[in-house]
């Protein structure tokens, strides 16, 4: 099989195995991103120099017996708007278009540690805002299946990264969909871990209660292998959790009899595709003819959710974006007159129309006299919500939805209208909102040869259950194969 | 100033025309205290005063973008022990907010504060002026970080910014609108830096800015139940300024209202200088902070147990001290009040009188040598560093007559500047009494001899002249003479 087919999992046995080196694995992804960046343009910052240096160490420290892990070797890409210290971090955004941290997110070090090979930085929507990669600063990514649509966003770049074979794995991150939207986009496998799973510390905020990273990979296995890489209690994140049961990759055979599945009536019903519906449908009767219970409900709650958790993302991004004012680092106004000019103009030329938006929206639901109407009552739908999932999983093991009403959008179709593209993460936000995990797994193509994701949704810290289900289902789907290898067909 | 009756006599009473009306001055403080930890309140770094510029900074408290806030304990354990010592209710469940306002000094352009459910509540003190005891409510205690420093350098027409202080912890202190005149506000200060100080909680020192008061002040005339419109003054940096800043702003205030016209709420800045105020310019007081929870940090929830350790490990605070020092002691009330000005003196003085075993010596020299030299010296009370033993060795030299009581005073002044082992240092400069009988008599003889006239009139019955002979005697003995052996010595021989 040849080396850019091989799944981080195996690729990782096969460098421990020394059947294949660190850097021939490095020098074959660099390879493939020389022949896909044209046409792709998923990553923002790639030093050739840097990857090779650091697969000759990683191999050293294989060979020296220092990384063990079954990542140890595997090239992999980063979202950029998690921080790499000495590495150029942009977020996509004009306004950080020059900054270098002098500090490391704690998922990537933890990544690191496992002996993970860093390729480059991914281009991904400005600040995450955004659900196409198009408000990028620097230059719209394509779908690898067709480079007329859009990859999704805002992990546009991670995701069109790996099914390009440009990256073995990625990390993104996902505040109302970000690595599940793009993940069903792209035709790849993605995971939200439960809030508090994997530090944020490092990860640029944008919805700081609603942020998570987590991986991208090219199966279920290979992002149950990452998660349980980067998942850690961390001392430098308040918000991080310390959880004993973080071994994903355990006990990932396993069939789907008896576990219940429930599939929200709402995800079903308006403004989903029939293309989507279909496959969707497709998935769920495969996975009823293997044993599997499964069962259409009311969740309830489901019109809330898009102004809800725009009013929450919204407001936190709004000071969350506060620090860029061009004073200490990023992007200043050539030509100001005094402070408050200089902000203004900083501001203004730094940012893109997207970030501006929810600046703005952001503001102004938080400014006195709105915010019980608008911010409070959002929290108060959000405790709601969660309440509705709670419900939800008292009956069923895991929830069923697609990843997204429709697949990709063309390029240039979506941010005519902002509001519509809004309501494409219809399937995702809710998740964000209640904390839960949720994963994303290829399941099928419409008829324009786009794939389709499907979403498995778990209850808060029941990651293995969907992981499981996730594998189960794989299998019963049969070989996914991804866009690069198509293409070579 | 208008007459009366110019504003239309439908308005003004008869009564009120016929003089100045009463007014009366309704005063709030709010209290910025930086609390002396170690480290700031959401990172490692260091919260030492007066290093060279942003030495003393992170990712954290520059505001990087990624780095999040971690809640230093402690700051959590201090306000606690100020709030239970200000009587205050304790918010078991408290949170941090973001107050969101764009200002340099501020490198996240929000400060973490606490709005919505801050740690401390309702809570009083009570101060003690000249008219009496009074309580003064106190409306909350909250929990915040402090701002950088921006340094304008007029010369090179730039403004620089330093993030040492970014992130030192604060606390706020919020009393009611219960002070009327400025000796409550300097009698409710001074009590709030006593306890804060007692606790260890931080050295409030208005100069360096460990203390900051923002005083919010209105009028009304006397009798009135309703309050008048305030303004808040910021920029005091003494217990003088804030005197002068209230007489000031009481004045302006009244002026506007005898002349018709109104007060505005506004945000004035004191300059102390000039003894006036300016309102600060709309921008540097946008009221529009858009605070909602940080969604960075937990909830901080406070548990029985460890509210109950803090309860445990309150210090006895100034006041219990001062009347233990008077029951157990027998010190005046006066000398307890004194002496407890400074819980470093207190325990100085306390120390000390344990060691000599002699409280009332340990006062007198504490009361007398030791502030005259704190004033000599123009030190701070805080700063005075000598050993308490090497004091109580002193006295207790005094005590035996090994030294003169003049000689334990030039001593002491080595303890007070240098901390010098008193024992040694008598030692090596031969500071000890002379015990040598010869040397003592040969000197004896050489006073009486050169004072027939004193010697003649003690000889006649006047006992008093004794005192001048012993003098004398000192005198050619350097001080290193016992005065009383001197004394019985000299009578002896007067009497042969």
């Amino acid at each position: 099989m040849r080396l850019l087919s091989l799944s981080a999992v195996e690729l990782g046995d096969k460098i421990r195995k020394k059947e294949i080196g660190v850097e021939e694995a490095a020098r074959a992804y660099l390879q493939q991103m020389k022949k896909q960046e044209p046409k792709v343009a998923a990553y923002l910052t790639v030093e050739e120099e840097g990857v090779l240096a650091r697969a000759r160490e990683v191999q050293k420290g294989i060979d020296e017996g220092r990384y063990t892990s079954p990542l140890a070797g595997v090239p992999v890409a980063v979202k950029d708007n998690i921080c790499i210290e000495g590495v150029r971090t942009t977020c996509a955004s004009r306004i950080l278009e020059n900054f270098v941290p002098t500090y490391t997110a704690t998922a990537y070090e933890n990544l690191e540690r496992a002996g993970a090979v860093l390729l480059g930085k991914t281009n991904m929507d400005e600040f995450a805002m955004g659900s196409t990669t198009e408000t990028s600063a620097f230059g719209i990514t394509k779908n690898p299946w067709n480079p007329a649509y859009v990859p999704g966003g805002s992990s546009g770049g991670s995701c069109a990264a790996v099914a390009a074979g440009e990256a073995c794995a990625a990390l993104g991150s996902d505040t109302g969909g970000s690595i599940r939207q793009p993940a069903g986009y792209c035709g790849v496998t993605g995971i939200k871990p439960t809030y508090g799973t994997v530090s944020r510390f490092g990860l640029v905020a944008y919805g700081s209660s609603l942020d998570q990273i987590g991986p991208i990979g090219k199966d279920v296995r290979d992002c149950a292998a990452l998660l349980e890489a980067i998942a850690s209690h961390d001392p430098k994140d308040s918000t991080s959790m310390a959880r004993q049961d973080t071994d994903f990759t355990k006990g990932l055979a396993g069939d789907m009899k008896a576990l219940r599945i429930g599939v929200p009536e709402e995800y079903l019903g308006e403004g989903i595709s029939p293309e989507v519906k279909a496959a969707v449908e497709k998935a769920l009767e495969t996975m009823r003819e293997n044993g599997a219970a499964v069962e259409v409900f009311p969740l309830g709650m489901v019109d809330y959710v898009i102004p809800a958790y725009y009013i929450i993302a919204a407001a936190e991004a709004s000071s969350n974006l506060e620090r860029f004012d061009g004073v200490k680092y990023g992007y200043r106004a050539a030509e100001y007159e005094g402070l408050h000019d200089m902000y203004r103009r900083s501001r203004s030329e730094g940012f893109g129309e997207e970030v501006k938006r929810r600046i703005m929206l952001g503001s102004f639901v938080l400014s006195s006299g709105y915010y019980d109407a608008y911010y409070l009552k959002a929290l108060r739908v959000k405790a709601l919500i969660k309440r509705a999932f709670d419900r939800a999983f008292k009956k069923y093991d895991v929830l069923l939805a697609p990843s997204a009403p429709t697949t990709a959008p063309r390029i240039g179709e979506s941010l005519k209208d902002p509001l519509q593209m809004y309501l494409g993460d219809i399937y995702t936000v809710a998740v964000n909102l209640a904390g839960l995990p949720g994963i994303t797994v290829p399941c099928g193509l419409d008829e324009k040869g786009l794939p389709v994701g499907l979403q498995f949704i778990g209850d808060c810290f029941q990651e293995k259950k969907i992981l499981q289900a996730a594998c189960a289902y794989e299998e019963m789907r049969g070989k996914w194969r991804l866009a690069f290898e198509r293409e070579e067909v | 100033m208008k007459k009366c009756g110019e504003n239309g006599g439908l308005l003004l009473s008869a009564r009120r025309c016929n003089g100045m009306k009463q007014y009366e001055t309704v005063i709030g403080l709010e209290v910025h205290v930086e609390l002396a930890t170690k480290t700031k309140i959401f990172c490692g770094c260091s919260t030492k005063f007066g290093a060279r510029p942003n030495t003393q900074t992170c990712p954290i408290c520059t505001g990087m973008p990624g780095a999040l806030p971690i809640l230093n304990k402690r700051v959590v354990e201090l306000a606690l022990a100020v709030g239970l010592a200000a009587n205050c209710q304790i918010n078991r469940y408290c949170k941090f907010d973001r107050k969101n306002y764009f200002y340099p000094d501020n490198p996240q352009n929000y400060q973490i504060s606490q709005l919505y459910l801050p740690i401390c509540h309702d809570g009083w003190l009570e101060i003690e002026t000249e008219a009496g005891k009074k309580k003064i409510g106190i409306h909350e205690i909250h929990m915040e970080e402090d701002a950088g420093k921006l340094v304008h350098d007029e010369w090179e027409d730039c403004s620089l910014v330093d993030y040492n202080r970014s992130g030192v912890p604060l606390i706020e202190i919020v009393s009611e609108p219960d002070m009327r005149n400025a000796e409550e506000v300097i009698a409710y200060l001074e009590k709030l830096r006593h306890i804060i100080q007692y606790l260890g909680a931080s050295d409030c020192k208005l100069q360096e800015g460990s203390m900051r008061a923002d005083v919010n002040l209105s009028v009304r005339e006397m009798g009135s139940s309703s309050f008048g419109t305030r303004t808040e003054m910021k920029n005091l940096n003494s217990f003088k300024a804030i005197a002068r800043a209230i007489a000031g702003e009481r004045e302006r205030q009244i002026e506007l209202l005898e002349e018709g016209r109104a007060v505005i709420q506004e945000t004035r800045r004191w300059d102390d200088n000039k003894e006036t105020s300016r309102a600060m310019r709309s921008k540097e007081d946008a009221k529009d902070y858009r605070y909602f929870p940080d969604p960075d940090l937990l909830p901080v929830s406070i548990s029985e147990k460890w509210l109950e350790e803090i309860r445990a490990a309150q210090p006895e605070l100034r006041e219990a001290r001062a009347l233990r020092y008077q029951r157990a002691y027998g010190l005046s009330a006066y000398d307890a009040d004194v002496i407890t000005e400074s819980r470093h003196m207190a325990e100085l003085f306390e120390e000390t009188a344990a060691l000599c075993k002699s409280p009332k010596k340990a006062a007198n020299w504490i009361m007398g040598e030791t502030f005259r030299l704190i004033k000599e010296r123009n030190v701070e009370p805080e700063k005075v560093f000598f050993t308490p033993g090497h004091l109580a060795s002193l006295i207790l030299e005094v005590e035996k007559g090994s030294i003169s009581n003049q000689t334990a005073k030039e001593v002491f002044e080595k303890v007070f500047d240098e901390d010098v082992e008193p024992l040694a240092y008598i030692q090596a400069h031969g500071l000890q009494t002379v015990e040598d009988a010869d040397l003592l008599g040969e000197v004896l003889d050489k006073v009486i001899a050169a004072n027939e006239k004193a010697v003649e009139e003690f000889r006649s019955g006047k006992e008093k002249v004794l005192g001048f002979l012993v003098g004398q005697v000192m005198k050619e003995m350097r001080g290193k003479a016992n005065a009383g052996k001197v004394g019985e010595l000299l009578r002896e021989k007067l009497r042969q």
